[in-house]
């Protein structure tokens, strides 16, 4: 490796956080019943294209959650699953925890973006718990909906802020879940797990295939020919 | 006549032994149950064995109780949130253990303990530390993980409105986990900011049936525990 990918400033290469939860948005279908992650994953739901009436999925009971009411508005039993205060839309429904948790395990949620602090080729995904000896272990529901939905997208910075890939050969922090992550939106690329590894799908406007590759810990296979300017 | 009402939280706690094994509805601080928490502090029932997803905030509710040195172990899904240090603290020095529970696996051991089936496989944890030691069973082709049910001796549940009988109406994403530990426990005592007569609650509408319920009380005007926490209350 012989540069570090820049995280901030002027000389920042890629997307930012707010470009990242967009260009994830694009791919998220009309119709859909999508859960979304705490933290970059949330910021999605505010980039979906116009037209599209997605549902969102929270798991602390809510299906048809709305956008944030505003600073100080809002009610406190009315919260998302990181705990924020949120709204319901028309057509929301509440329900129990073990009826929300049969729509995730039971198949019902077709996609879910989350966060991650390392996927491999293979698409295991870990993003519960560096094994740090000191650390409380926390899981939430993140066992459960890489387990049970369909889909899983991942939103991560490419690298960490020490400058390493995330993207591994395999995990070496405790696994959420084995083999579950189909795509990865990062600050430099848009990457999809298939059997063969990491295929590129595509790059981040002024960023090299190069540059991607030095900053992936596995094989990062190019875009085939043929399906290069198929997709915008 | 079915009356479940009675009269104070103090009363409604008094059969709370130490060792019960206690589950304690809410996510976060929606339905977290706090004036029934606070008179079970009160009440002093020690070594408990405490369910919930999180491990409360601040110095209020939960987490007050955990301070107190009352919860000998937590069986919860997350116990990390903004402003919970109280649990922290205690499972480091060890003298809080904690057993760690996928959220959906600790939704559906509840359901499974309260509906009586005593265990159930889910694709959940399979490939990760958490299923380390765990039976696992192949079923046409894919690895489950065998997880059991989970009963209590009593639950303390939040709620918008009881009636007589004790059939329940939640407030929003303060349902959460409370109907399910309702049918889990052996006692479930209700905090109501209602408490009607039977029939003004539609049958309709009823969430939890008023036969997982045992005894209800009225708090009329329950605390929110981001508000106690903002203004740096600590209970007792």
């Amino acid at each position: 490796m012989t540069e570090k990918a820049t995280t901030s400033g002027a000389n920042r290469i890629g997307l930012t956080r707010d470009e990242m939860a967009r260009r994830a948005a694009l791919d998220i279908p009309d119709g859909a019943y999508v859960n979304l992650g705490i933290g970059i994953p949330e910021q999605v739901a505010g980039y979906v294209p116009e037209g599209r009436e997605v549902i969102y999925h929270t798991e602390n009971g809510l299906l048809g959650m709305g956008p944030s009411p505003g600073l100080g508005e809002g009610e406190p039993e009315l919260i998302n699953a990181g705990k924020r205060r949120v709204t319901a839309l028309a057509g929301a429904s509440f329900f129990h925890h073990a009826d929300s948790f049969a729509m995730i395990r039971g198949g019902h949620i077709d996609l879910c973006v989350l966060g991650a602090l390392q996927v491999s080729k293979h698409g295991d995904l870990a993003n519960w718990s560096t094994g740090a000896p000191d650390a409380i272990p926390a899981v939430g529901g993140a066992m459960d909906l890489v387990a049970g939905v369909r889909t899983i997208y991942v939103i991560t910075q490419h690298c960490t802020r020490a400058g390493e890939p995330k993207l591994v050969e395999s995990c070496t922090y405790p696994l959420t879940g084995p083999a579950v992550v189909d795509r990865i939106y990062t600050d430099l690329a848009v990457i999809d797990v298939i059997p063969e590894g990491f295929q590129l799908v595509e790059l981040a406007p002024g960023v090299e295939f190069s540059y991607v590759a030095e900053r992936t810990g596995a094989e990062l296979i190019p875009i085939r020919q043929e399906s290069l300017g198929g997709e915008e | 006549m079915i009356n479940k009402r009675i009269e104070t939280t103090g009363e409604a706690v008094a059969d709370i032994f130490d060792g019960a094994i206690v589950m304690v509805g809410g996510f976060g601080e929606a339905g977290s149950p706090i004036e029934l928490i606070h008179a079970l502090i009160d009440h002093g029932a020690n070594d408990l064995t405490v369910v919930n997803n999180n491990t409360g905030s601040g110095e209020v509710g939960l987490a007050a109780l955990i301070k107190a040195g009352r919860v000998s172990k937590m069986i919860c899904s997350y116990p990390r949130t903004a402003n919970s240090t109280v649990f922290p603290e205690l499972y480091r020095s060890g003298r809080t253990a904690l057993e760690l529970v996928p959220q959906g696996t600790l939704a559906e051991r509840i359901r499974a303990g309260g509906a009586g089936i005593p265990a159930f496989y889910t694709p959940t944890s399979v490939g990760t530390p958490l299923a380390d030691g765990k039976e696992q069973r192949t079923i046409e082709g894919r690895s489950y993980v065998l997880e059991y049910g989970l009963t209590a001796d009593f639950a303390l549940i939040k709620c918008r409105a009881a009636d007589h009988h004790g059939n329940l109406v939640y407030n929003k994403t303060a349902r959460n986990f409370s109907p399910i530990m309702a049918m889990a426990a052996k006692t479930t005592i209700v905090q109501a900011a209602d408490v009607v007569a039977p029939g003004e609650i539609d049958p309709e509408c009823v969430v939890t049936p008023g036969i997982f319920v045992s005894l209800v009380v009225a708090v009329d005007e329950p605390a929110h525990e981001s508000e106690l926490v903002a203004r740096g209350v600590s209970y007792p």
